[in-house]
């Protein structure tokens, strides 16, 4: 069989690869699917881990996570589509009326 | 190396592969796509994984209403691709390299650093099925399952608040000099503009919608 770590590396790799998406495009909406790749490499370590310690607590927890990221998805989308209404655009480097 | 590494590294080059289209994509579309990719394969791990059911939520939930709302959201807005203006240009490689150092330190600290490199067991009997899972999410789980729902609901009513259409009802007789004006209005173009809304004398009964600036 394979090794935890094998799995706790790629749940690492495809985190960073979510930390990258959020620090590198403008694009709201792409930043948001960054955010679901983050959530999702969370998911895959504590799936791991509840097949390593033979619990299935992990499991459980995994979907209380997918409700969470579709609520927040929900809200999240609603908020872009305001967002979009006022100013035209979904780039984030243009939401800045709060600058200081 | 046995047949289930090699199964396990063909799913995780596909799936970190998928990532990184994802990001690099110009097309909102086509990194949605990648996504729904990266979404199919993670939960064919999770399979790997002794857990079936949570598979299988994966595919309904993340890559089937979930990316549903994306794709639902792009293509409504019409906002799959941005102009090509970098406003901050020099931040873009000093993110990807920091981002490619935090890969580095994290896959050492926990991949290799702690030592985890037994194999995992194996799954046994009905381990991690709907009907294991459903004992454990009714039984012990009750109460977080309960609250998960008020979440939904909150996000729901959230969901259409944010979304709903501003509408001004018009007032009966007096401050008709407030309604004229919009409140979503931000650009400079548009404050010169005059208010969108025109009451007249009799449209007491009717909604105005307030249309926002291009």
């Amino acid at each position: 069989m394979v090794p935890l770590s094998y799995y706790l590396a790629l749940s690492v790799i495809l985190f960073t690869l979510g930390v990258i998406g959020v620090l590198v495009r403008r694009n709201a909406i792409v930043i948001f699917m960054s955010l679901e790749l983050m959530f999702n490499a969370a998911n895959l370590a504590f799936i791991a881990f509840a097949l390593h310690y033979q619990t299935l607590s992990g499991q459980i927890f995994v979907f209380f996570v997918m409700t969470v990221a579709a609520a927040e998805v929900a809200v999240g989308l609603a908020l872009i589509v305001a967002i979009f209404r006022t100013k035209g655009s979904i780039d984030v480097d243009q939401v800045s009326s709060l600058k200081g | 190396m046995s047949g289930a590494v090699i199964f396990f590294l063909v799913l995780a080059v596909g799936a970190v592969a998928a990532a990184v289209g994802m990001l690099f994509s110009r097309n909102a579309v086509y990194s949605a796509i990648f996504l729904v990719f990266n979404f199919t394969t993670v939960a064919v791990l999770y399979l790997t994984l002794g857990a079936p059911f949570i598979a299988l939520a994966q595919i309904t939930v993340y890559a089937g209403a979930i990316m549903v709302l994306f794709l639902f959201v792009i293509m409504l807005l019409g906002a799959e691709k941005l102009s090509a203006h970098e406003p901050l240009a020099w931040q873009r490689p000093l993110s990807i390299g920091l981002g490619v150092l935090l890969l580095g330190e994290v896959v050492y600290l926990v991949a290799i650093q702690s030592g985890m490199t037994a194999p995992l067991p194996m799954m046994q009997g009905q381990f991690g099925g709907p009907v294991e899972v459903g004992l454990a999410l009714f039984d012990r789980y009750l109460l977080p399952f309960e609250i998960t729902s008020i979440l939904l609901l909150v996000a729901l009513v959230g969901a259409v608040v944010l979304t709903k259409v501003e509408r001004i009802r018009p007032p009966r007789k007096e401050a008709r000099t407030e309604i004229g004006e919009p409140r979503t209005v931000m650009s400079a173009s548009a404050e010169q503009r005059e208010p969108v809304t025109e009451i007249g004398p009799t449209s007491g009964e009717t909604d105005v919608e307030i249309t926002p600036p291009k």
